[in-house]
């Protein structure tokens, strides 16, 4: 067989396999729910969830807590099933964490604790702004 | 108001589009009438159009940058990118923060090529011109800001639309006229010198892949299916040194000013440009081979074709906001997306259509490169490019299937690998290893026919050479990873061989030289990517043993530290301290303590309570006024090693609501060996009236030693004063002043609470607080009779800082790299150019 082939064959095969890893490492979006029968079911693949930080009735958000030596912190969010979720995150908390409207956390359960690796926050964008800066 | 300056503006937007579409227009009269007269005069006409099209450009560069300048903050553009204290040099990144600004700056580049073009292209000039002046229209459309009658739709997004055409602000109903007297301000990651030349560097790269293509899609249409390969090269060479340099600026800019630890973060967005460019790569590779050796024609433009609608697709990815949730830094949709995806899919069906309908005439390959052939192992190598390429574009591409799968109203849930540097790395390092060995070996079949034997031989002492640099790295840096052995050991096979290829060529003909030191470079950047990446070393573990959370009841790493001020921590053989927040002085290098000045109501002006010393040298006399950059706080970390200073590091913070409120930046020590890198990850606020302890009481004498909150103080003496603050006090009131010494881990305090009477009977008390001990002294009373004095002291929580510290150890290998890397596509591209 020529070796042009040869690497014909390996260079499909390569990229068969790049299409098929890829389906396989990639996350996906799930609400609590889903992601707590993922890891009861022995799923360790890091999974997104999207929610919003539980908040009382007069809008202050509940359920913070800062360990003593702020380094890391839990929170409860509020998926788009409403169900609520402790959530703890091995990092101090970022100082516009609170001003959050959308959290998305990636991770997984441990027990009934849902750990995050990661967290993106999803702030109120300046191009959306529609008012002008206070005190202008 | 300034109303003129903005028309005018928006008028060079129309004829810049105009203008285009005209030069399209008239290049291609001038292909198709048959009279040569004609021929001229629209050829003639092409040109006139494409130059007042120029022209244009550089009108509405020149007015937006007027209004940013001359901060006409009536205008959304200066409003939302500027601001009045913003330093003259970051005036020109407010330029290309927004969106239009970036694709003028396109624009730009992509016009001036042209213009080269038509004036050293004679021959291509017609059809190559209708290319570019096609995609200039598409681009000027971008910013076109035309409102379509009738059909309430939107054609591009202006720079010059006003402030209150651009938000609702309830004060517009009331004044119509009213302008803000200061502008929003430029991002503080922005204000970076790496972001006034990245950004035109990236887009000039992007406007140099547009020739290759534009040639390309010139010889498909007239049927000269090779000759467009010469004419293209040059600008693909120097294209991919640009682009290939746009983007390592990025990755510098990124590594300096964001906190994410590294230079390259496999975002989306960085993924975007990062596709073009290993495919304009491999895009080199192919058409050099089938400029000297005949071979790969249709390879050759294929890719030359995907390159540029790679850089279509990174533009479509990046602006119309597909990326969303996926990327964090990615452009905010402007409602542009139609109109992005017109422009990618206009281009990308017409050349896939030009290809096909010319695809039986293009020739073919005569015969097949034999394994002994340069040929072969260059065709390899791009090959392997090729498919490094789709494993960066697939799960970049996500967010795109997903909404794909929407359109065919089904759901799908997919999201991007949930650690993307562990992801893309453990591919990318494969094909690394093997672009590594490939264009290592192809080196060796350059000159003659090579056959088993007498490659054997030339192999032979490159292989020992590359065995033993080998061994002396891994003996020095200790390497013991298995994956990073390999990547190693191939990155010096690719170095040696080249240096080997080098030795000869420079005696044959210095001029080919280009290719491998391009390639030399890139073996040191794998080498410096390797160590500073697989060997980052978190030196701010947290390694106190303690179970932070009992909860969890598991023991975490923790990469972050938590610093009291003047405390030492020591790990990873440093001892770390937190010394002070600082600012930035504006008028003079370097920084002032904050404790060390006194606000006045000019928030950029300070007095100094003390001579300001920076660094040894004296900056300003105490009671100096000078100007400061309030918005930064800067924390003054120092790194010592066997007790001696390693570094001062100044890591930097920005709390700005109005930029979504929290910036840090690192700061870097660099030594040839490693950077030490640190930045801010939490911060105390001091909005909150601190937590003061129990008010402890002292009865002291004047010179007498006591105890405040575990620091040695001395009352030194009690003094009558007159006023207070400045404030002169009435002829029966009677203050007086304690100062009390108090002995800090560096530097001596002094605490001055005053104790008053008023009117004969009305007792006050100003405390004074010394904010780097963490204590506050009041003067409770006096006992004239037994000279004494009655203080109050109490503590609170020392300020803290949490940090995150970072050593990278041979960075600057990469850097190095970059360097020989941008020499070789230098004389590379040169060579191509004088022929």
């Amino acid at each position: 067989m020529k070796p042009q082939y040869i690497i014909a064959v390996i260079v499909i095969a390569v990229a068969v396999g790049i299409i098929i890893l890829t389906a396989g490492d990639a996350s996906t979006y799930v609400n609590f729910g889903q992601a707590q029968q993922m890891a009861a079911e022995g799923s360790t693949t890091p999974i997104h969830v999207v929610g919003q930080l539980k908040k009382d009735e007069a809008g202050q958000i509940v359920g913070l807590e800062n360990s003593i030596d702020k380094l890391s912190f839990s929170f409860i969010l509020v998926d788009d099933s409403k169900k609520e979720q402790k959530v703890y995150y091995n990092e101090p908390m970022p100082p516009d964490f609170l001003r959050s409207e959308k959290v998305v956390v990636i991770g997984g359960y441990q027990g009934d604790q849902f750990i995050a690796k990661k967290i993106l926050l999803k702030c109120p964008s300046k191009y959306q702004e529609q008012k002008l800066d206070e005190g202008v | 108001m300034h109303y003129f300056i903005g028309n005018l503006g928006h008028l060079f937007v129309i004829t810049s589009m105009v203008a285009s579409l005209v030069s399209a227009f008239a290049y291609w009269k001038n292909l198709n009438v048959a009279d040569p007269l004609k021929q001229d005069s629209w050829r003639t006409n092409g040109r006139v159009a494409f130059y007042i099209h120029g022209i244009a450009v550089l009108g509405i560069a020149a007015i937006l940058y007027a209004i940013i300048q001359q901060h006409y903050f009536e205008y959304h553009y200066a409003y939302s990118h500027s601001s009045l204290h913003l330093p003259g040099q970051y005036m020109i990144s407010c330029f290309w923060e927004g969106q239009e600004g970036s694709f003028l700056l396109w624009m730009f580049w992509q016009a001036v090529i042209g213009i080269i073009l038509i004036h050293t292209q004679r021959a291509w000039e017609a059809p190559v011109m209708i290319v570019f002046a096609l995609v200039q229209a598409f681009l000027a459309s971008m910013i076109l800001g035309v409102v379509i009658p009738f059909a309430d739709f939107k054609i591009g997004s202006s720079p010059f639309i006003l402030l209150r055409d651009a938000m609702s602000d309830p004060i517009f109903k009331i004044n119509p006229d009213f302008i803000p007297k200061d502008g929003h301000g430029l991002n503080a990651l922005l204000q970076n010198y790496w972001m006034v030349i990245h950004p035109p560097t990236l887009f000039l790269g992007f406007a140099l892949t547009l020739p290759p293509f534009a040639f390309c899609l010139a010889g498909l249409w007239q049927k000269k299916y090779s000759e467009w390969i010469k004419p293209a090269l040059p600008w693909a060479l120097v294209g991919g040194a640009i682009l290939g340099l746009g983007i390592l600026m990025g990755g510098y800019w990124a590594y300096e000013t964001l906190s994410f630890g590294g230079y390259w973060n496999w975002d989306p967005v960085e993924n975007a440009v990062y596709v073009p460019w290993i495919i304009l790569i491999a895009a080199i590779h192919v058409m050099m081979l089938q400029k000297n050796k005949g071979t790969a024609l249709k390879t050759s433009i294929i890719l030359a074709i995907t390159v540029f609608i790679l850089i279509l697709y990174s533009t479509f990815l990046t602006r119309s906001g597909i990326l969303g949730d996926a990327s964090v830094h990615s452009f905010t949709d402007l409602g542009l997306s139609g109109q992005l995806l017109l422009y990618l899919l206009f281009f990308t069906i017409s050349s896939i259509g030009l290809i096909i309908i010319r695809w039986k005439n293009i020739p073919s390959d005569e015969k097949e490169s034999s394994v002994y052939s340069n040929e072969f192992w260059i065709f390899l190598g791009a090959t392997v490019l090729c498919l490094m390429g789709f494993q960066v574009l697939m799960p970049t591409s996500i967010p795109v299937y997903n909404k794909i799968v929407e359109l065919f109203g089904s759901h799908s849930n997919l999201a991007p690998p949930a650690n993307q540097i562990q992801f893309y790395s453990k591919f990318q390092l494969w094909f690394a290893v093997a672009i590594a060995l490939v264009s290592g070996t192809a080196q060796f079949f350059w000159w003659n026919k090579m056959d088993k034997e007498k490659l054997k031989k030339e192999l032979l002492t490159p292989l020992l050479v590359t065995l033993v640099v080998f061994a002396l790295i891994i003996a020095i840096a200790k390497v013991y990873e298995p994956t990073y052995l390999i990547l190693t050991l191939c990155g010096v096979y690719l170095i040696i061989s080249n240096i080997k290829f080098l030795t000869v060529s420079l005696k044959v003909n210095p001029n080919l030289s280009g290719g491998a030191i391009a390639h030399i470079g890139v073996g040191l950047m794998l080498i410096g990517i390797m160590f500073s990446a697989g060997y980052s070393k978190v030196v701010s573990l947290n390694n106190s043993g303690l179970i932070v959370n009992k909860e969890m009841g598991t023991e975490f790493n923790r990469d972050n530290l938590l610093l009291f001020i003047n405390e030492t921590k020591s790990m990873a053989g440093y001892d770390i301290e937190y010394r002070s927040e600082n600012l930035e002085l504006r008028k003079k290098k370097g920084f002032v303590r904050k404790n060390d000045i006194d606000p006045t109501s000019d928030p950029y002006k300070v007095v100094a309570n003390k001579n300001i010393v920076y660094q040894n040298k004296k900056l300003y006399s105490a009671k100096d006024t000078f100007e400061v950059y309030p918005e930064n706080t800067f924390y003054e970390i120092e790194m010592r090693r066997n007790g001696k200073v390693a570094a001062t590091l100044y890591p930097r913070i920005q709390i700005n609501p109005a930029m979504g409120g929290f910036l840090a930046s690192p700061d870097i020590k660099r030594n040839f060996g490693r950077d030490i890198y640190t930045h801010v990850s939490a911060m105390m606020t001091r909005d909150e009236e601190p937590n003061w302890g129990k008010t402890e009481e002292v009865k002291a004498k004047i010179g007498q030693q006591f105890f405040v909150n575990d620091y040695v103080a001395v009352l030194e003496k009690v003094e009558r004063v007159d006023n207070i603050d400045g404030v002169q006090l009435d002829g029966e009131d009677v203050a007086v002043k304690a100062k009390i010494k108090l002995q800090g881990e560096h530097e001596v305090f002094y605490a001055e609470p005053i104790f008053l009477i008023r009117n004969r009977s009305e007792v006050g008390r100003i405390p004074s607080e010394v904010n780097d001990l963490g204590v506050r002294i009041t003067l409770l009373n006096i006992f004239p009779q037994t000279n004494e004095f009655l203080l109050g002291t109490n503590a609170r929580q020392k300020d803290w800082v949490v940090i995150k510290a970072l050593e990278k150890p041979y960075i600057n290998v990469l850097w190095l790299g970059t360097g020989v890397l941008m020499i070789g596509f230098g004389i590379a591209a040169w060579r191509r150019i004088r022929a």
